[in-house]
């Protein structure tokens, strides 16, 4: 079984983007809300890192806060947005989820 | 599925309540139960009645209240967690010797047994928080 | 526990508390021992993580009088008491902290950081404070 990571801080505000890649197993599915969709964005320190994970895991983006941060257009290639309801059915399709706050 | 949600900020100083309370509707609108909501550390501030946000914004106590009616939702609010920062409802203001209580409507105090239970009883729960 | 409690028993989950929290800059770590020990009367099958800033909640010679703060570090040694026994602490966490194991105040088990994940993954309900 696989799970839901979700990460809603900043890449550059603290360490649960890291500690999240650091944790996450192939299979397994990550969803950035909140400031966390900073973190799904091009051209940023840990774009790589997230691209480079991107092969073992499914990294989405909830579409509401990648627009009201004007992040639109920025997504690396292969973040997958979801609306609230995507977000719910991430949630049921993984045995369990684990917020990284 | 059988889903519970727990919030672990108050409102509007952190965006974690409005995503908790999006994320529980989308669930009632699929079809999904909500076992419970469970508000812990500051989110009891979720459940205060005395709240008066500017009237161009968004009223998150108000929007909790009127999902909890229209769906039988359980809103639970932490007892510990409340008596620390100033929720209290009828029963606890009497037995603490306050002259006042803000309990929200639709929301009720409980003690974290209730966390405990809506883990075991839901088939998910989703944390949101700082 | 209450009678509806016990009438419902018999569901035995994993549940995994993950602490990524210092202890006293935010209550975050007080609150979420507070959920600890309540679920040891529900008899589920509990287990504690450690990790990132987490580690420095279980760090000895925490001593709280000068900040007239309450000092619940001991509480992590009653724990065993609840028949809560399963601590785990990340050793990537410690070792970017300059920390061992002799410095934390309760016995512990070591994982790696990818034996954590497997212990992630391995859950039914992950809380994270």
């Amino acid at each position: 079984m696989t799970m839901l990571h979700t990460i809603n801080k900043s890449p550059f505000e603290r360490n649960a983007f890291d500690s999240c890649l650091t944790h996450v197993k192939k299979g397994s599915a990550i969803l950035l809300i909140e400031d966390g969709v900073y973190g799904a964005t091009q051209g940023t320190a840990g774009a790589t890192k997230l691209a480079a994970a991107m092969k073992d895991v499914a990294v989405y983006a909830l579409q509401a806060d990648v627009e009201m941060r004007g992040m639109q257009g920025r997504l690396i290639d292969g973040v997958k947005l979801v609306d609230y309801g995507g977000f719910v059915d991430l949630v049921t399709q993984h045995q369990n989820t684990q917020a990284w706050l | 599925m059988k889903l519970a949600v727990l919030v672990n900020e108050g409102p509007y100083t952190h965006q974690a309540s409005d995503t908790a309370y999006l994320f529980t509707r989308a669930a009632l609108e699929k079809g999904h139960e909500i076992f419970r909501v469970f508000f812990y550390h500051d989110g009891v501030n979720n459940g205060t009645r005395l709240t008066v946000p500017p009237q161009d914004d968004r009223n998150i106590v108000k929007r909790w209240t009127e999902l909890a009616e229209k769906h039988k939702l359980d809103l639970v609010v932490c007892i510990a967690a409340a008596q620390r920062r100033g929720i209290l409802d009828e029963n606890e203001a009497k037995r603490q010797g306050k002259d006042a209580n803000n309990i929200a409507p639709g929301f009720r105090i409980s003690g974290l047994g209730q966390l405990i239970e809506a883990g075991i009883q839901a088939d998910r729960l989703v944390t949101f928080g700082d | 526990m209450t009678d509806e409690m016990m009438e419902e028993g018999g569901k035995i989950k994993k549940f995994l508390y993950i602490n990524r929290k210092a202890p006293h800059g935010t209550i975050y770590a007080l609150e979420s021992l507070e959920v600890v020990l309540i679920s040891a009367a529900f008899e589920q099958d509990v287990s504690l993580a450690f990790i990132d800033d987490g580690v420095y909640e279980i760090v000895k010679g925490q001593d709280t009088k000068g900040a007239e703060i309450k000092n619940f570090s001991p509480t992590y040694r009653a724990l065993e008491g609840y028949d809560i026994e399963k601590l785990y602490v990340e050793k990537e966490s410690m070792d970017a902290r300059g920390l061992t194991e002799k410095d934390l105040l309760v016995p512990v088990k070591v994982l790696t950081a990818k034996e954590m994940a497997d212990l992630m993954e391995s859950q039914d309900v992950v809380m994270s404070f």
